[in-house]
């Protein structure tokens, strides 16, 4: 998705350095993180094979069927486990479809944000000078944007598609990336290897592939997940305001906006939706959270810290 | 003056409002911070007119307002006339000069919905917005610094457990939805609170509590983090064995300097509030505000409102961001030194 995995070679030396095994048994003791890993496996693996799983076609309307509550209360079924909406639609099989919708859109926005985002922090570091200035003039002035209201008019001037939406979404979102991938490379750049790589005579994409971007892999992991979150958040709220996907298509701001006319009767069209958006949000900044402290040495150092202090202290009880 | 006591000074607060300095100082003091005025201030302009450009580009290069404004049975006479009124058939540069000059004089022209100045409107439902935003971002700057506190000085103690937990929930639980449980909580099942409008007091309880709680949680993690940075420090140590009271050290000494980045982001989150948050929170409780009229707007694909509300919101987060800025100096003397 990004740079440094078109780049088989830039992520060896990092990948040298930790082995994944040692990565994956280090998530294993992390309960929070497992939980969080194994629930966004889940949404993908719904995302993938929802066409095979999904037990009624979820545009499928039953008018004998309106508005059924969830299989545990009274004149709920089985047949309908999380209850039907207004046109007897199934819930269950609208979130499972909606997984897919929220997915594709949010990695797809995070693919281009950050590969484009990526690209022009590494310009504006390495070519420096007025490109460097104008770039973060624009990050800056970007960032004090006011993104939803913009969104929303250009999404009332264009019409709203999966397509636009992710343009739309994309287009807010690249300035973090760009603002860190510049921080990282012109701190790296004083660094003695770089100084040490460039006296030997390498060459300036072989510095910025080899011996730079792993230096970026960390962070950027991190930011990315924390970014997907931000992006599922934000193309449920456009949904719900009637501005990102529209009705033939299923989408879980979608499903908690139609839901909203029916508060004070069925609880269930908006609580169920509204569950697997704040569940997806949640496992991402759990994870992310996880990968900031893993991989930030610093962050490792006070966490063994608190351990031995948190060790010595029982031992004195 | 020696060398340490013009560092202590610098350090001061006092220093920075200018009333411990030779004249010669002080007039390049008030020089230096007139510079940085101006510098943050047309950086401001420059957002402004970035605004400004890309919605000039959006509604009238790409986009057609006509096309939008008016129904799809129209004649073309209609169309042109239409076209003609709003100045659309003039050329673009035209076009441009004249919308960054109804943008500077805050005209922006006739609602199409309501057929007066949108700026009438807007102004008339800025209060409301404005009211909201202090209640809800102003209970959670003032919950979270406590809170913040609190957990700082016992790091995993059950207060730091809990806003660990709160502040995950806050950030994870979408506003919208939030909203919508509240008011099935509050308003369908306990019956206790009104769900819709502004008719009395009680009706800003929900929405503000709706756009607090994100903001509650972004905050006590930062307190938190600060606070817990600054009570690492040497001088907090030394403040300590002095025997300055735990309260002294905590209020006067680590707060103080933790001040910064919590006055940024509290100013940060009225910004989001501003800027779209209380769009959704006032679309689930029809509080009558700048957010509701941007909903409406788009239904009744007034454009010229819209507009107006952008701008509007993009001139305000403008000039909170350039109070911060000045603030930040005032409290912080090694800002601007680049």
């Amino acid at each position: 998705m990004s740079l440094t995995a078109n780049s088989p070679s830039a992520s060896r030396p990092a990948a040298r350095r930790r082995k994944p095994a040692g990565l994956l048994s280090e998530l294993l003791g992390d309960r929070p993180a497992v939980l969080a890993t194994g629930f966004l496996l889940l949404i993908v693996f719904v995302a993938i094979l929802v066409p095979l799983i999904v037990p009624h076609d979820p545009a499928a309307q039953a008018l004998r069927a309106r508005l059924d509550p969830p299989a545990w209360l009274a004149g709920g079924s089985w047949s309908h486990v999380l209850g039907t909406d207004n046109l007897g639609r199934d819930v269950l099989s609208r979130i499972m479809y909606g997984a897919r919708t929220s997915l594709s859109i949010s990695l797809t926005v995070c693919a281009i944000a950050s590969t484009f985002g990526i690209a022009m922090g590494l310009i504006a570091a390495y070519v420096g000078g007025r490109t460097d200035t104008i770039l973060m003039r624009i990050v800056d002035t970007q960032l004090s944007f006011p993104d939803l209201l913009l969104a929303l008019t250009v999404l009332t001037v264009l019409g709203s598609s999966p397509v636009t939406v992710v343009i739309i979404l994309s287009i807010s979102g690249w300035m973090v990336y760009a603002r860190m991938t510049r921080g990282i490379v012109v701190s790296a750049r004083h660094e003695g290897y770089v100084e040490a790589a460039e006296l030997v005579g390498c060459s300036m994409p072989r510095i910025i592939l080899r011996h730079i971007l792993p230096n970026i892999a960390a962070p950027l992991s991190t930011l990315l997940i924390l970014e997907f979150a931000r992006v599922v958040l934000a193309e449920a709220a456009l949904s719900f305001l009637g501005m990102g996907i529209q009705p033939p298509a299923t989408s879980w701001g979608l499903d908690i906006a139609l839901g909203k006319d029916h508060v004070f009767g069925a609880w269930w069209l908006v609580t169920f939706p509204g569950l697997a958006i704040a569940l997806t949000i949640l496992s991402a900044n759990v994870l992310a959270a996880w990968a900031r402290v893993t991989t930030d040495p610093q962050e490792r150092e006070k966490r063994f810290a608190r351990t031995v202090a948190r060790r010595s202290g029982s031992k004195r009880r | 003056m020696g060398p340490a006591l013009a560092q202590a000074r610098l350090h001061s607060f006092g220093s920075r409002l200018a009333l411990s300095w030779s004249p010669a100082q002080r007039g390049w003091q008030a020089k230096r911070l007139t510079n940085f005025i101006l510098q943050r201030l047309w950086h401001g302009v420059i957002v402004v007119l970035g605004v400004t450009t890309i919605v000039f580009f959006v509604t009238r290069v790409i986009g057609d307002p006509v096309q939008l404004m008016l129904p799809v049975e129209a004649t073309l006479e209609q169309r042109a006339l239409m076209r003609h009124q709003l100045g659309l058939d003039l050329p673009m540069l035209q076009q441009f000069v004249q919308f960054v000059r109804g943008v500077a004089t805050f005209d922006f022209g006739d609602s199409l919905w309501q057929r007066r100045p949108a700026m009438d409107i807007v102004l008339q439902r800025l209060p409301m917005t404005a009211l909201l935003t202090a209640v809800g971002i102003g209970a959670a700057i003032l919950l979270s610094i406590p809170l913040g506190i609190i957990a700082a000085l016992r790091p995993d103690g059950v207060v730091d457990r809990t806003t660990v937990v709160v502040s995950l929930a806050g950030l994870s639980i979408p506003q919208f939805w939030l909203g919508l449980l509240l008011i099935i909580l509050f308003g369908v099942k306990l019956g206790w609170l009104p769900t819709s409008g502004a008719r009395s007091p009680l009706h800003i309880v929900l929405p503000a509590l709706t756009l607090a709680l994100p903001s509650l949680a972004r905050l006590i993690m930062v307190v938190r983090t600060a606070m817990m940075d600054e009570l690492n420090r040497q001088y907090v140590k030394v403040a300590r064995s002095k025997g300055l009271s735990g309260l002294r050290v905590v209020g006067t000494h680590a707060l103080r300097n933790a001040a910064v980045p919590i006055l940024t982001l509290s100013g940060w989150e009225v910004i989001g509030a501003l800027a779209g948050n209380v769009v959704v929170v006032e679309t689930i409780f029809a509080w009558p505000g700048l957010g509701l009229t941007v909903v409406q707007a788009i239904e009744r694909q007034d454009l010229v409102l819209l507009q107006a509300v952008v701008f509007t919101v993009a001139i305000l987060a403008v000039g909170i961001n350039l109070a911060l800025d000045i603030i930040h100096k005032a409290i912080d003397p090694r800002v601007g030194i680049r």
